[in-house]
């Protein structure tokens, strides 16, 4: 069914995107659909557009395992539009033609800043592709049943017909579609969250049945940690020693039947108790396994164990949208999260272990579970170096700045915006709920929560999983499919065109556009199967942070500063990008990715645009100032 | 040849007006995020306290600067609208700087 559903998807978009072919034939065509397209169907295709893998998978997958943190996300993406509406949108489509890069250049005509502008275009655009790309592989695994790369090389093999094919109009008409059917979707997956309402029971009845984690006594024997129940016994365990010189086991290896499972232990008085983990265990000859069991799907987790107090098996019924929320909140509701708590070696085994914990809803609901905002000064600069890159970069993705050129006017651009505000926004609060009730309702894959929205529905019933799964994989054409034509652009209008001057006629710069895509789109592919695994949510953070230090300073300040000069433009570009990519592979999070210590990385932030963005902003003051234009001549904003 | 805007459109007289109107909105959206931030790292756990509706104010908070959002936009969209429409009955001074 699911396999039917994203089929015929996939049928109707290719099917789009050959009707369209013929009415492509010019640049303006493929890279501006010919600057009429109407500016609702176009602020719905901002939503299409913007709504990626990171809003739709990550978000609510950040929110399924860490709370309102996730929902952090969906509030500073939605602020950006506000950078996008009331200082971009209109000066945008005044100034520009195809891209981002006529814009900056419309009073200087400088092959140095088509240069920048056109690098900066394509470095930002693969940056925001790596986390689209991993959202499509990690779709398809439970979906089709196929392999994380395999579901990878499905969409950019698709997204590259899309575009080669038909260019922006038909990549306009497939986020229109999916930017649609995505908030019809979701609210309907909120409605049958919220009457559904709460339950300390996760099990219910859906296709894959809820695994009821076990808990069994235990005691200690000469420093060995053994199981007091029948049926298992001892195999390992994995210890640390406390800087007094104590030996303290953690975690305890049993067999029962044949299988190896995982165990936590958890000290309670005198007593000890062993709960089962979720674990998988690789090994040498590279066989996994899930709990014990070869090539088993993950098991889904997270519950309620207490509702506003009441314990046992307590079910709300329907509850409306805000009695959902303020219950989630009671910090007499515990939620049962689960965290991972270790990595290690087994002898030739490599084993991650994800155990339970146990936090109540008024911690759930505040932020603090993911972004360490009560921790160390490091800490709390990294949360706010993220809210300013998300805060900035919006008004700076090099896909977002093109749509303003596929509407007619600049008040066209304008009403495009609000409509995209009004539909985005509504999603961003649908978020919450998506992802809470995923959290709640026992089907988050502890391993990758990218899912948590798809295998809520699936609790539901197939037919809306599949629908869901459907419109989730259409989410990652869409915005894959506008990043590709920007990238496209930046290529074949940004650098050869303009900068090297090839003076190209009509129907070559279309077809040097469409080669463009064809090796973006095969880089896309390679980097969605070497960053597998990872919360593109996280990756898109990331995206914005290169964005907003690389091309926001350029643009508003030649808005809004009569001094700049095209070298001032050239060198924030420049420093934007170096620093931003720079600081992001010196952070701890990439030196983990190295097979580092977090410690070992020299710079301690993992979000670069605190330092980024002011950088980029000054240094363009400063180059400005010393090299003065000889004619002045301002931008009409 | 290749640079030009992509549509010629009309002659627009409300440009200053408009670009000074977002700027303004602009700051006020800023500063109420800014303060979002600050609240969320200086007091986390003010956040969770009770606000409305059984919502603590991490929720109304959120969902705030998402409707707040919405709600300028309209507002601004409603005044460039009128200015377009009208610029001298309003006292638009030329339109490009």
């Amino acid at each position: 069914m699911a396999f039917a559903i994203f089929a015929a998807f996939v049928a109707f978009v290719l099917f789009l995107s050959f009707y369209f072919s013929r009415q492509t034939q010019s640049a303006s065509g493929f890279f501006a659909a010919g600057g009429q397209i109407h500016w609702a169907v176009n602020g719905v295709s901002f939503a299409g557009d913007y709504l990626s893998a990171a809003s739709f998978l990550g978000i609510c997958g950040m929110i399924a395992v860490a709370g309102y943190d996730g929902f952090l996300y969906s509030i500073g993406y939605l602020a950006g539009w506000i950078v996008a509406l009331f200082v971009v949108a209109e000066p945008m489509k005044r100034l520009g033609k195809f891209t981002f890069t006529d814009a900056l250049d419309s009073t200087f005509n400088s092959p140095g800043i088509q240069l920048a502008a056109g690098i900066s275009t394509l470095i930002v655009s693969i940056f925001y592709l790596i986390p689209q790309m991993v959202g499509a592989g990690v779709l398809v695994t439970p979906l089709l049943g196929l392999p994380h790369a395999v579901g990878v090389i499905m969409v950019g093999t698709i997204v590259i017909i899309i575009v080669a094919t038909a260019g922006m109009k038909s990549t306009t008409y497939v986020q229109f579609l999916k930017g649609a059917l995505l908030l019809i979707f979701s609210t309907i997956l909120v409605i049958a969250v919220c009457q559904r309402g709460l339950t300390t029971n996760p099990d219910h009845g859906g296709k894959k049945p809820y695994y009821d984690y076990r808990k069994i006594p235990a005691a200690q024997q000469n420093g060995t940690i053994k199981p007091a129940a029948p049926g298992f016994t001892f195999a390992a365990q994995q210890a640390h020693t406390t800087p007094q010189g104590e030996l303290v086991v953690d975690f305890v290896k049993l067999e029962e039947a044949d299988r190896f499972t995982w165990w936590k232990v958890e000290r309670k008085d005198e007593t000890i108790e062993l709960v089962e983990t979720a674990s998988v265990t690789v090994r040498g000859d590279g066989s996994r396994f899930v709990n014990g069991i070869e090539n088993s799907d993950e098991l889904q987790v997270g519950s309620l164990s207490q509702i506003a107090g009441k314990s046992g098996d307590v079910k709300t019924g329907p509850v409306g949208a805000f009695k959902f929320l303020s219950l989630l909140s009671d910090k007499d509701t515990i939620v049962t999260r689960w965290k991972k708590a270790a990595v290690f070696s087994d002898g030739d085994h490599m084993v991650t272990l994800f155990a339970s914990t146990e936090t109540p809803g008024n911690k759930i609901m505040r932020p603090g579970l993911q972004f360490k905002v009560e921790g160390t000064i490091l800490q709390r600069l990294d949360f706010v170096s993220l809210m300013l890159a998300l805060f900035c970069g919006t008004a700076a993705l090099p896909h977002i700045l093109i749509r303003y050129y596929t509407v007619p006017s600049p008040a066209c651009a304008r009403k495009s915006t609000i409509v995209a505000i009004a539909t985005i926004g509504f999603f961003y609060i649908l978020t919450l709920y998506m992802g809470l009730g995923a959290m709640a309702n026992g089907v988050v894959n502890p391993f990758s929560d990218n899912m948590s929205a798809p295998l809520l529905a699936r609790s539901f019933n197939t037919y809306l999983f599949a629908i869901i799964s459907a419109i989730a994989f259409a989410t990652v054409l869409g915005t894959v499919s506008g990043l590709i034509i920007a990238a496209s652009g930046a290529v074949a209008h940004d650098l050869l065109d303009r900068f090297y001057d090839l003076k190209l006629n009509e129907r070559q710069k279309v077809i040097i556009g469409k080669a463009a895509a064809f090796t973006v789109g095969l880089i896309a592919i390679i980097l969605g199967i070497v960053f597998q695994g990872m919360n593109v949510s996280y990756l898109v953070g990331w995206a914005f942070a290169v964005a907003a230090s690389a091309n926001l300073p350029a643009i508003i300040m030649l808005l809004f500063w009569k001094r700049t000069t095209a070298s001032g433009i050239i060198a924030s570009i420049t420093v934007g990008i170096i620093v931003a990519v720079g600081l992001i592979l010196l952070s701890p999070d990439m030196f983990e990715r190295y097979g580092l210590t977090r410690s070992q990385a020299p710079f301690q932030l993992n979000q670069p645009g605190i330092i980024s963005i002011p950088l980029s902003f000054i240094t363009l003051i400063i180059v400005s100032l010393f090299t003065k234009k000889k004619n002045v001549k301002v931008a009409a904003i | 040849m290749f640079h030009q805007p992509a549509a010629k459109g009309k002659p627009d007289n409300a440009i200053g007006y408009k670009s000074k109107l977002g700027i303004f909105m602009f700051i006020i959206y800023a500063v109420i995020y800014a303060g979002f931030v600050v609240v969320n790292v200086a007091r986390p756990t003010l956040m969770e306290k009770h606000f409305i509706f059984g919502l603590n104010i991490a929720v109304v908070y959120g969902f705030g600067l998402i409707v707040f959002a919405l709600i300028l936009a309209l507002i601004y969209n409603h005044l460039c609208t009128m200015r377009e429409k009208h610029p001298a009955q309003n006292g638009a001074k030329g339109g490009h700087k």
